[in-house]
């Protein structure tokens, strides 16, 4: 079970007050009505599903029930780092080269 | 006297608490603080089972967890009954029973023991080349008789009467394994101050010290400065001690699964202790000190009872003081067991002859063998042994051949060397390297842990020590303890032992066909190994899976190492090139009950029950299950079934009324100033122009436009909606709602609040739903001018606060009556009280779901399954075309959405009106078209409906809404139903019963 430091909470926490809550930094398109098929398609279908550095939401469900910003290893499925909703993705990653 | 091999001062027991038992139903007697292995041994009984594919008859291999023979079933009762336990580790309490498996009718008698003499038939891989044809004798012929004949125990067929729990636990440093590293390690962690929990499997602490009779510490033997350490953790506050405790299972960021065994060594334990605990430990930094695990040597016939580990034999006499044999041999190529045979000699064992593979061995163990006399052939290999129920004699040849001397005994101590036992680090994700001793080390770290002593390769007790004392102090200092004056245990006299040897002896050569066994548990032999790299396994991963090599619950963990240099010989490349394969949880089994815990039964999921169950339940419902919701299904009266109950309660509803209880339904509330702006934005309906007071059916969409849940919205103020979901929706709509609100809406001034508990609801539905409820109203006019369909308003019933909604699930006049829930059972029975006056009727589930169905109102999740779009349900009118946004706008204008021959939602009528179709049921247009046939939709809902008198269906069907009036077609396996399309409402479709 996995340890996760909630960014609001400023704390880690088990995994079991957490819940995945998909790629992270996919904004909704304010003129959504308006957009072509192929936007839609790259909005709502298409993720990244990377071997490595993954940026994606968790919600701290049985805790602040806050949704934020997490930056994961899917190979050692390590947590780089969390960060709050809204901020921008991080430029550096702390322990992370390249 | 407690056993004919029980030697009078020798071992730790207490000869006088005996302990009685049986073994197959012959009585024995025990001392307290015996195994049942070392009970058996102190009676002269070697023979304990049979194996799994060969029925060879096996004694006792090890004194400890890696024993792979001795499985034997231990039963308490006709309920307790546990197979495969070994009995190297269960401690002997007075009347245990225990039972050998895998043989009948008898353990010496065994009719499966054809398969020994029939083993040229059942070599490595014969599974995969024999059963292969044909295709179907595997299922029904090969598959259950090779699974009757092979396995070991059998499991209980009764539930498991004792309890388990579970705890979380933290801790600064987390010490796994209690020999001498572990207490150094775990002594200087917690002499810094930090929290320290040390675990071990026995119980009792000291790991390898039971049998090294030649280490001394701090003046005093191995053992007894061992049991002071213990105490003196113990007596700390900072230190949780944990014996009969196994590490399974190392997982990610320190967390670590062990399991302890409460009272499986108590005769009679009671109700009030569990019988495991799990425990689940998160440290901050974990120290490894879980020794090393003996191998034995590979040779023919090395399997016969008597033949042993020299370490096993060694702690059976040093611990148990039993004596495995009156005329022991000795079979070695390392230094260790000539410890053995000198502590047997010592206690007046007959040695017969220490044969030691190796050429002129020296060393201090082995001139003290030779000053007490003890025979030593060097550079000879035993090629064989005789006996069959027992070994009686050893039969030795100078390595390179030559002749043969056959030398009689009763046991056979053997020894190939040392294995560091590495299970956990390899769980750990670390990596494990070859060194130089030819042995898998802890290479490369993954997590905070560092391993110590023999597990790390690392040889001799005072190093041990020294390596253990030190990382206990780093340990406890990165986890933030204080430094201190250190402690250190001196040690003053060592036995040092490394090396040894891998793979197969002589005499268990290539060409020869003898049984010299690598893996025990799972009859893998070195000629099976052989033949697997030969076939073309060039893995390591694929010899073990071809021959299950390492695959019994034994995890291989005497047998890996042979096996890889084996196979590592055969393909005449170095052993990591070969490659290891990877150790994965558990260490040992792990009982069910244990990783269960108390989530069984009726603790095994929340039951959820409204504030009328109560009610319910003394007026005869019968429940049943809506997610871990208990709802009342139907009311039956006297003589009722409930085809007969629904029915009444159906056609009371619709004559006079019926109260229902619809406090399951989800409730959110949606408050603020920007409220009306986020319900625009989550629901496709507008909302902006919705008068306070006035009521409204939403539908909530996800981003692709498929219909995701529904329910009545009642403006309650400007700035504050009271929102119902469906009972199975409420959680997700609510995350739903939070998450737009939270990351693509925020600015929304907005607060969510889960209301789903505080509201008990009662529906009460039908023509008389208003005369029952207005006089117990205060503050309301209930008048069809002032209250009006879909309307909201707030007052008091029975003196209580009250959401009064107008509305209704069944087409007829109704009302939603929310209270707080501690009220809700009063304001149920006084409603009740009203109603009986009017001859209402409570009804359940199964008629709310039929009334609406006669109405044609859908229900999400039953007539919708997360592809249907408003337009496909007929709930086009529900969408705000002049919205700008909401969720799901655009998916709505996707190709495949706006596509002629969607699935739409009808009502089915059956040409028979008796006939009621089955829910799921497939739909066809032409029942004479060849199988497989095309299907073009399915049945949502299907009931009898009482008040139609006939049957009637909700369907989804391509194109459905321009069949109206088609004849369709549900086949069925014994008939084909012939259907017509209509419309969705059945009942009143002029909906006039809103106000009648």
């Amino acid at each position: 079970m996995l340890l996760i430091r909630c960014p609001y909470c400023e704390e880690e926490r088990p995994e079991l007050e957490f819940r995945n809550a998909g790629e992270a930094h996919i904004a909704r398109p304010t003129d959504i009505a308006a957009i072509s098929d192929d936007d839609f398609e790259k909005f709502f279908f298409i993720r990244q599903n990377p071997k490595g550095i993954i940026y994606e939401r968790w919600r701290h469900l049985h805790g602040c029930a806050r949704f934020f910003n997490a930056v994961r290893d899917t190979v050692s499925d390590k947590f780089v780092m969390t960060y709050k909703a809204g901020e921008p993705k991080p430029s550096k990653l702390p322990g992370v080269s390249k | 006297m407690s056993g004919a091999f029980r030697i009078s001062n020798a071992g730790r027991l207490t000869p006088a608490r005996t302990a009685r038992f049986t073994f197959d139903g012959k009585a024995y007697t025990g001392v307290e603080g015996d195994t049942l292995a070392s009970a058996l041994l102190a009676n002269g009984v070697h023979l304990v089972g049979r194996s799994f594919k060969y029925h060879r008859p096996r004694g006792f291999l090890s004194a400890g967890a890696e024993e792979p023979n001795a499985l034997v079933e231990i039963a308490r009762d006709s309920a307790r009954k546990t197979p495969n336990v070994r009995a190297t580790v269960q401690e002997l309490y007075d009347g245990l029973s225990a039972k050998s498996q895998n043989r009948w009718p008898s353990l010496s008698f065994d009719v499966g023991a054809v398969n020994d003499v029939a083993s040229p038939f059942f070599s490595a891989g014969f599974y995969y080349k024999t059963f292969m044809w044909p295709k179907s004798a595997w299922k029904n012929l090969y598959e259950p008789n090779i699974r009757s004949a092979a396995g070991l125990g059998v499991a209980p067929d009764q539930p498991d009467p004792d309890h388990y729990s579970s705890r979380f636990a933290h801790c600064d440093v987390l010490v796994l394994g209690g020999g001498a590293a572990g207490l150094a390690a775990a002594l200087a962690a917690a002499e810094t101050g930090v929290r320290v929990i040390i675990a071990d499997e026995q119980a009792e602490f000291g790991g390898a010290l039971r049998f090294e009779s030649g280490a001394r510490i701090e003046g005093q033997g191995g053992w007894a400065w061992a049991q002071g350490i213990v105490a003196q953790l113990k007596a700390m506050g900072n230190v949780r001690v944990l014996s009969r405790t196994t590490a399974f299972g190392y997982y990610a960021q320190n967390f670590v699964g062990l399991v302890e065994r409460v009272s499986e060594h108590l005769a009679d334990p009671g109700h009030d202790v569990p019988r495991e605990r799990l425990w689940q430990v998160r440290a901050k930094r974990v120290v490894l000190a879980t020794g090393a695990i003996e191998r034995h040597m590979v040779f023919a016939d090395n399997d016969r009872p008597g033949v042993m580990l020299a370490s096993a034999a060694r702690t059976y006499l040093n611990h148990y003081g039993v004596a495995v044999g009156r005329n022991v041999g000795v079979y070695t190529a390392n230094d260790s067991a000539y410890g053995a045979a000198i502590d047997l000699k010592k206690a007046g064992v007959n040695v017969a002859a220490i044969v030691d593979l190796r050429d002129n061995p020296s060393g201090t163990l082995i001139d003290q063998a030779r000053a007490a006399g003890i025979e030593i052939h060097d550079g000879r290999a035993v090629t064989r042994v005789g006996g069959k129920l027992r070994v009686s004699s050893m039969t030795v040849q100078p390595k390179n051949g030559g002749g043969e001397r056959t030398i009689a005994i009763d046991a056979l101590l053997m020894s190939a060397g040392w294995t560091p036992s590495v299970h956990l680090f390899s769980q750990s994700r670390g990596k494990v390297a070859f060194n130089e001793d030819k042995r898998f080390v802890p290479g490369t770290y993954a997590q905070d842990c560092v391993s110590v002593g023999a597990c790390n390769g690392t040889d001799g007790l005072a190093a041990s020590m020294d390596e253990a004392y030190a990382a206990g102090t780093k340990a406890a200092k990165e986890a933030g303890g204080k430094a201190t004056k250190v402690s250190k245990p001196k040690v003053d006299a060592d036995e040092i032992w490394s090396r040894g040897m891998l793979g197969s002896a002589p005499g268990a050569g290539p060409d020869t066909t003898v049984k010299a066994f690598v893996d025990f548990q799972n009859d893998v032999t070195a000629k099976d190994i052989r033949q697997a790299v030969r076939e073309g396994m060039r893995s390591i991963e694929h010899v073990k899976r071809f021959t299950t090599n390492g695959m019994a619950t034994d995890q291989g963990k005497t047998s890996n190492m042979h096996g890889l240099a084996i196979a590592a010989d055969m393909l005449s490349k170095p052993i990591p090139e070969v490659g290891l394969t990877t150790f994965r949880a558990p260490y040992t089994p792990v009982t069910f009950g244990a990783i269960i815990s108390h989530a069984r039964g009726p603790l095994f999921d929340p039951t959820r029950r409204t504030p009328m169950h109560g009610w319910a339940e003394k007026h005869g419902a019968v429940f049943e299950d809506v997610g871990q919701w208990k709802r009342a299904w139907y009311f039956p009266r006297a003589g009722e079934d409930m085809h007969a109950a629904v029915n009444r309660e159906c056609v009371t509803v619709r004559k006079t009324a019926g109260l229902f209880d619809a406090s399951t339904l989800g409730k959110i509330e949606v408050v603020g100033p920007d409220a009306a702006k986020f319900m625009e934005l989550l629901y496709t309906n507008p909302w902006e122009k919705l008068e306070a007071g006035r009521c409204r059916y939403g539908i909530m969409l996800r981003e692709d436009g498929f219909i995701y849940d529904d329910g009545v919205v009642g403006r309650l103020a400007a700035d504050r909606f009271h929102v119902t979901t469906t009972t199975g929706g409420a959680a997700r709509v609510m995350n739903h709602m939070e998450d737009y609100l939270q990351t693509e809406f925020p600015h929304l001034n907005v607060w969510l609040t889960s209301i789903s508990e505080q509201w008990a609801v009662i529906a009460v539905q039908g023509p008389k739903s208003r005369d029952i409820i207005a006089p117990l109203v205060e503050g309301i006019d209930m008048s069809d001018e002032a209250m009006p369909h879909m309307s909201v308003r707030e007052g008091k019933i029975c003196g209580v606060p009250t959401r009064l909604f107008r509305m209704s699930f069944t087409g007829d006049r109704g009302f939603e009556v929310n209270v707080p829930a501690d009220y809700g059972q009063a304001v149920w029975e006084a409603l009740w009280a009203e109603g009986q006056k009017h001859g209402a009727a409570a009804y359940g589930t199964e008629a709310m779901h039929v009334l609406r169905a006669e109405k044609g109102y859908i229900i999400v999740g039953q007539d919708t399954d997360g592809t249907v779009t408003p337009n496909d349900a007929g709930l086009d009118w529900a969408v705000g075309k002049k919205k700008a946004d909401f969720v799901g706008i655009r998916g709505l204008t996707r190709l495949d959405l706006v596509a002629k021959g969607r699935k739409q939602l009808v009502g089915l009528r059956t040409k028979d009106p008796r006939v009621v179709l089955e829910e799921g049921a497939q739909v066809v247009d032409n029942p004479n078209q060849p199988i497989p046939m095309k299907m073009i939709g399915h049945v949502t809902s299907s009931y009898w409906s009482e008040n139609c008198g006939r049957s009637i269906a909700l369907a989804l069907i391509a194109g459905g809404r321009d069949r109206a009036g088609e004849t369709l077609y549900v086949p069925m396996p014994d008939k084909v139903i012939e259907v017509e399309v209509t419309g969705m409402v059945f009942f009143d479709e002029k909906g006039e019963r809103l106000n009648g």
